[in-house]
């Protein structure tokens, strides 16, 4: 059977419509320093953008004739009344050999990019300055800047979240993992590397412009895979200096009387069992995140939510609702939690943390 | 005397079991009942996994969604991928395989009638028994390529935190442990030991089964059906069963290792005791890979069955899409590491690999473009599985272009794990293997019933198909581009990720449409439509079409002689017979 005209130009309409809102949902393509591949603000990315373009044209190019070539064929040789028979035609060896050879030139140009890219990309134009070693846990980043005179580094630093590097600097970051694989991506400045238990692996990146850009973990390492981001700040080199030198002080001393009764709350209520925080508490192997400086990041809980009072608050008391299955216990004496802080409790502790610059 | 005939007098007053409705197909050992039987349960679990597509894409719409809690979402998609892979795709085609294969060649049943049904009836509890999990204590949930040390669990760690009365001493003996090289114990549940259990008797099957195809194609041919003169359906299902007969060995590797880490305390996948989670993904992906093509060669087969049908022409280049199959079969087991580009291997492996699936590419583009010359100066009938046979082209190019970009390296770097893929699997699995498998249900239906699908209902569910399947995964090539990577449960608002996956999840409701559409048309086509279908009703060129529809157990009365690649079409057109005009 064969469908009405009007039927056939509806469906005409319908399908242009779908491409419309296709095109216009690609058209926001998110904020300013975000996780977009397709705006790089490192050399690495920016290579890697490149051949994005190039695959793209050659593609399309193969797409549209293709096409072109199957539609004209559909409408030319469709069977009306009075068309012509079919040719019986078995094939033509000259023909095949034509389009064997065709697509494999493009391919092997292809493919002459993909390699000269990929050993131009293999190691950076200059070597490292920086290094920083990441460090994949179930779900957030660790990052250790090991002594670095040269930078600054005296004593080595440990935070989370967020990794702060200097513009143009070239950064060599180690990858690694106790526990399952992660994958260490920020799209904006390069393409990902994975994180394996027992594998030395590394990766170089650049930053052009200052900037904060999205991390993410990119590979899939269990119920929280989608709540294991963090912020790549690329600092101008007197901010990057700046955050050196506070990230190698010890936590600050609590100057008010919340933030005072607040360490109180932190000692007696089990977060050192997890937690440290230089000069306060005893160093001890660390399930959760070291908290010296904690009140200076912009990113908790392995970067779902901002730091906010607000948001410290209810992270803490309820941090299983947040974050289900994350090693984070509750506080709020729901099954399962590990406390029932009062309110004067978590608003003293929240003082506390949030003073720790 | 009198007791014999006692018996059998009560031999025909009381059917024996096996003959009742339900037990003759319980106890077939006929390849077409067999064959109908694998359909029947692959498009079941079709529709299971599309259930389980929709809450995927459910939860997905929005920003923030809490449909599904982050562990029942891990356990979905997982099944989705492997309810897809080797409950949908892989027995529905050795069912198009099993009912196809001894009718194009003129045989009687397959060399192996009882290992046929054995094969059966293990994918029917292999399946169950990856079902079944979600009763006994949680579906998988590692993804349909349970990376270790995900799905590993040593024995030690467990033991390590048990016993310890607080989170506290839990806490520090598992860190104590981790500090004395026991950590490990990522899957305590049972999950994953329900996958290995469900894969590998999937696994045995799918080895029978091969081995049965193989040998039935080398030996039992009509007189005169040389390899040569072979439907090309039957050589890409013969190359098919070579690739699962060396491929699968390495995943019943892979997963028997997995086993013994999680249950006898080796530690082959474990780094700490200098075991290699690596070995997990070189092991899987050298079956994988070739997996991916034993998904996807029986589809080019059925395409090459289709399109010159109903182009009423001989396929374009026979030799060439025929030994392009056998190019794509021997290069499959070259191109694994090209899953694994962000894992850090040297620089010049990667540069083997990249060389290798670019290879890869070349054999495929030669087969597309054949399929199209075969249209080329035809006389062409648009019938529903025409259209699913043009549209499987137009749309396999996209998902074959989408696919020669994932091996540009560098570029991978970046889209690898993101939704890309995703699409990129999408366009092949389903805009490939999905839409093949409806063009080949509607074509081979009066073969298999005598009846025909309703084509109105089937041309509307076509056009569906391509709609929806172009808004569900286009958007996905943008979204991973911005940075979205795959397996997340859920994704923060504003980073332009909003409108494309909504988008994407308003493609699956409309092919969700479009199977509510397929499964009316089947159930008014069984119920109210008469088998009265003739032998040929499709004026096609194979032997399935020589006989009636359905079939008579024994396939033929008399086997028929072949002389040429087009039996039929000889039979139709003796004055132009394929054998006078050319000796193949």
């Amino acid at each position: 059977m064969r469908f009405h005209p009007k039927t056939r130009r509806w469906a005409g309409v319908a399908l242009l419509a779908l491409i419309g809102a296709v095109v216009l949902s690609a058209c926001d393509l998110g904020p300013e320093n975000g996780a977009n591949t397709m705006r790089p603000a490192g050399p690495v990315a920016a290579k890697e953008n490149e051949l994005f373009a190039i695959i793209m044209i050659v593609s399309t190019i193969v797409f549209v004739v293709v096409t072109a070539w199957l539609l004209i064929s559909i409408f030319r040789f469709r069977a009306r009344p009075g068309s012509p028979e079919a040719r019986q035609i078995a094939g033509d060896n000259r023909i095949e050999i034509g389009w064997t050879i065709v697509p494999s030139i493009i391919l092997f140009v292809v493919l002459f990019f993909t390699v000269s890219y990929m050993f131009a990309l293999a190691s950076p134009p200059t070597p490292p300055t920086l290094n920083v070693t990441a460090i994949g846990h179930q779900w957030w980043w660790e990052f250790h800047y090991p002594v670095q005179t040269a930078q600054g580094i005296t004593t080595q630093i440990v935070t989370a979240d967020e990794m702060h590097i200097p513009v143009g600097a070239v950064v060599h970051i180690s990858l690694v993992s106790d526990n399952v694989i992660h994958s260490f991506w920020v799209p904006e400045l390069g393409g990902k590397t994975d994180v394996i238990p027992g594998h030395d692996n590394a990766l170089w990146l650049k930053a052009d412009r200052t900037g904060i850009f999205r991390g993410e973990c990119a590979e899939y390492c269990g119920n929280q895979h989608a709540h294991m981001d963090y912020t790549v700040h690329a600092d101008s080199d007197a901010d990057f200096r700046a955050w050196v030198a506070n990230m190698q002080t010890q936590a600050v001393a609590p100057a008010t009387d919340a933030a005072t009764a607040g360490q109180k709350v932190f000692l007696s209520s089990g977060c050192v069992a997890c937690h440290n925080i230089d000069g306060v508490t005893k160093p001890h192997p660390a399930i959760g995140p070291n908290l010296t400086h904690f009140g200076s990041r912009s990113l908790i809980a392995g970067g779902v939510l901002s730091n906010t009072p607000d948001n410290l608050t209810r992270w803490i008391l309820h941090a299983q609702d947040v974050k289900p299955d994350s090693d984070m216990p509750s506080f709020d004496g729901s099954p399962g939690s590990q406390g029932n802080l009062t309110q004067e409790q978590i608003n003293n502790l929240v003082t506390y943390l949030e003073s720790l610059q | 005397m009198a007791v014999g005939t006692v018996a059998t007098r009560g031999r025909a007053a009381r059917k024996r079991w096996s003959q009742t409705a339900l037990g003759s197909w319980i106890t077939t050992t006929d390849h077409k009942k067999i064959g109908i039987l694998y359909i029947y349960t692959g498009v079941i679990y079709f529709f299971l996994g599309g259930i389980e597509a929709s809450l995927i894409r459910l939860q997905l719409a929005v920003p923030n969604n809490t449909v599904l809690r982050p562990d029942v979402y891990d356990q979905v998609f997982t099944m989705h991928g492997t309810t897809m892979i080797f409950l949908f795709v892989m027995p529905t085609m050795a069912g198009f395989g099993n009912f196809l294969v001894p009718l194009m060649i003129g045989a009687r049943d397959m060399a192996f009638p009882r290992l046929n049904a054995l094969g059966y009836w293990l994918v029917f509890f292999g399946g169950l028994s990856l079902y079944a999990s979600f009763i006994f204590g949680g579906a998988p949930n590692a993804g349909w390529f349970s990376y270790a040390p995900l799905t590993n669990c040593t024995p030690a760690a467990l033991s390590a935190g048990l016993g310890s009365a607080t989170f506290q001493q839990q806490a520090q003996a598992a860190a104590t442990a981790a500090l004395n090289g026991q950590s490990g114990c990522f899957a305590p549940g049972a999950n994953t030991d329900w996958w290995i259990i469900g894969i590998n008797l999937l696994g045995i099957a799918s080895i029978l089964g091969s081995l049965n195809f193989i040998v039935t194609i080398l030996r039992l041919r009509a007189p005169g059906m040389t390899i040569n003169r072979m439907p090309l359906f039957a050589w890409m299902t013969m190359i098919t069963s070579f690739l699962l007969v060396f491929a699968l060995p390495s995943l019943t590797v892979a997963s028997m290792l997995l086993l013994f880490d999680r249950h006898l305390g080796t530690h082959f996948y474990q780094a700490t005791a200098g075991g290699d989670p690596l070995l997990w993904q070189h092991l899987f992906w050298s079956f994988g890979h070739p997996e991916v093509y034993v998904l996807i060669l029986p589809a080019f087969g059925m395409i090459s069955e289709i399109l010159p049908v109903f182009s009423g022409k001989p396929i374009f280049g026979y030799t060439f899409v025929a030994w392009s199959g056998v190019a794509i079969g021997f290069l499959s087991f070259t191109v694994w590491a090209h899953h694994m580009f962000a894992v850090g291997l040297p620089t010049v492996a990667q540069a083997f690999f990249a060389t290798s699936t670019t290879m890869i590419a070349i054999p495929t583009a030669v087969k597309i473009f054949n399929w199209v010359a075969t249209t080329w100066h035809g006389k062409l009938r648009f019938d529903t599985p025409m259209l699913f046979g043009v549209g499987f082209v137009a749309m396999f190019l996209i998902g074959g272009l989408n696919g020669a970009a994932l091996g540009v390296v560098p570029f991978d770097y970046q889209i690898t794990d993101t939704y890309f893929v995703v699409a990129h699997i999408h366009y092949v699995l389903f805009a490939g293997a999905a839409m093949a498998i409806f063009g080949g249900l509607f074509y081979w239906f009066p073969k298999m019933s005598g009846r025909r699908l309703g084509e109105t209902l089937g041309k509307i569910q076509f056009w569906l198909m391509l709609i929806g399947l172009n808004l569900a995964f286009f958007p996905m090539h943008i979204l991973g581009l911005l940075g979205m990577p795959r397996r997340q449960y859920t994704y923060p608002p504003n980073l332009g990720w909003d409108n494309l996956n909504l988008l994407a999840s308003i493609g699956v409701a409309v092919l969700f449409v479009a199977m509510l559409i397929f499964i009316i048309n089947f159930a008014k086509t069984i119920l109210f439509t008469p088998a009265n279908q003739p032998n040929d009703p499709w004026d096609a060129f194979t032997l399935e079409w020589a006989t009636s529809s359905p079939p008579p157990t024994e396939n033929f009365k008399t086997i028929p002689v072949v002389r040429s690649r087009r039996p039929l079409w000889d039979i139709k057109h003796p004055d132009k017979a394929d054998w006078r005009i050319a000796a193949h």
